[in-house]
């Protein structure tokens, strides 16, 4: 009975859903700290376990050349303003925050992605089940409907950037949003899944044909990491 | 001619950047720019402003493309020489102390850019500078764009990968310092002159 509830009336199912939304930062909680430095975290897979939708090459230089440089400015980053802070250069700490921002967001960025993929002979592709699956539904359409808009939105990233399926703290809804750079999903939204738009996910193997790395992302995308973050969130 | 500027880019990049990248930007600027003109013609205002953001990207997509290419020459060849260039060299050496310093300073803004974007020596007045701009974001205003390098991933990676440092050592290789001090001495419709014949 609830079920139709949530689908005729949207305000309702809204004011439903986020009656059960409160924990903003769950989603983030696996970011890698030791002893307060960001630390690059281990994927639970083998580079080459994307394969053949994205190349064990790319996951190498992705994970242990691109990820670990947002990993080691983040941790520079952070040393900056806590020596600012502790001379009381205020000034200093406040002009690394385009840094702090940029390799901070590829740090949480990168984590939430490899988090949500995985390998098509495990979790890896296939569609939602439960209740992000009639979230997706509610919000989208379809899931066919929802990949489309995905896509559409990941095609239209004009330069380097990220798009996210987010869950609208305050609706509770389901939405997609775009991110330039390394800007991380922030404010109202919590991430559930993100893809990297960025060349340096796909060139090697894709080239110029980022439609094509878009279509076969979805072989690998870990719908229980997605399915998990929606309803901890 | 692709080949051109081995071993500091790659004929694969110089391929795919121009026959795939630059064209795919000449197509959807001409895509854009008729479907403004037909909004133009049924005085669609909205549909004119929801087309200034491809037109915007896709316009200096071409622009900033027309220019790099046309301030890139092969390694070795006259024109590779700053000493071809010498009212631009002066001017360098007054404004940075030397031209190594200005390498040195253009270097780091490249390499400090987030994301994709270009860095580019300007002239703005009687003054250079340096200058980036984001995504393809083509240098506007009074600003005569002296020359330019891309500092998209797709400019460098199959041949350097993450390795962004190294194209930047390189490009130094292949810069066209006689296009680079004609755009100097001129003015910015001189630099514009022959995008305007392409279109």
């Amino acid at each position: 009975m609830s079920s139709t509830l949530l689908r005729t009336v949207p305000a309702l199912r809204g004011a439903l859903r986020a009656s059960r939304a409160t924990k903003p930062a769950a989603a983030l909680a696996s970011t890698s700290f030791v002893r307060g430095k960001a630390t690059l975290p281990d994927l639970s897979y083998d580079y080459g376990a994307l394969e053949p939708h994205i190349s064990g090459k790319i996951m190498e230089l992705h994970h242990k050349k691109h990820h670990q440089t947002y990993v080691t400015g983040l941790n520079s980053a952070l040393e900056t303003i806590a020596e600012a802070e502790s001379k009381g250069d205020f000034t200093k700490a406040a002009s690394v925050a385009p840094l702090l921002n940029f390799h901070g967001g590829g740090h949480l960025n990168h984590t939430l992605f490899w988090e949500n993929l995985a390998p098509a002979s495990r979790e890896g592709g296939g569609e939602p089940s439960g209740v992000l699956k009639t979230a997706i539904n509610d919000d989208f359409g379809s899931f066919d409907g929802f990949r489309k808009q995905m896509n559409t939105a990941l095609a239209g990233i004009q330069g380097s950037g990220w798009a996210w399926l987010v869950k609208d703290k305050q609706s509770g809804t389901l939405g997609l949003v775009t991110r330039a750079n390394q800007d991380p999903v922030s404010g109202p939204y919590t991430p559930l899944l993100g893809i990297d738009a960025w060349e340096h996910a796909y060139y090697l193997q894709y080239e110029n044909r980022k439609a094509e790395y878009f279509e076969a992302i979805w072989n690998v995308i870990n719908w229980k990491t997605v399915a998990s973050r929606f309803e901890k969130s | 001619m692709q080949q051109a500027l081995e071993p500091h880019i790659s004929t694969q990049i110089m391929e795919l950047h121009h026959s795939k990248h630059h064209a795919a930007y000449v197509a959807n600027l001409n895509n854009a720019m008729q479907s403004h003109v037909l909004a133009v013609t049924s005085s669609d205002i909205a549909t004119q402003i929801a087309l200034q953001a491809a037109i915007k990207f896709n316009g200096g997509g071409h622009i900033n493309h027309s220019l790099f290419w046309q301030n890139l020459t092969p390694a070795g060849s006259a024109e590779a020489s700053p000493d071809v260039a010498p009212s631009l060299s002066a001017e360098v050496v007054k404004t940075w102390g030397s031209l190594d310093d200005f390498k040195k300073a253009f270097s780091t803004t490249l390499l400090g850019i987030q994301g994709s974007g270009w860095g580019w020596l300007v002239k703005d007045g009687a003054v250079l500078r340096i200058v980036t701009t984001k995504d393809q974001d083509p240098v506007v205003g009074s600003e005569i764009p002296i020359f330019g390098v891309d500092m998209w991933e797709h400019a460098y990676y199959l041949q350097y990968l993450n390795g962004k440092a190294a194209y930047v050592e390189n490009i130094w290789n292949v810069i066209n310092w006689k296009t680079a001090e004609d755009r100097f001495l001129g003015t910015r419709e001189d630099v514009f002159k022959a995008l305007k014949a392409a279109l």
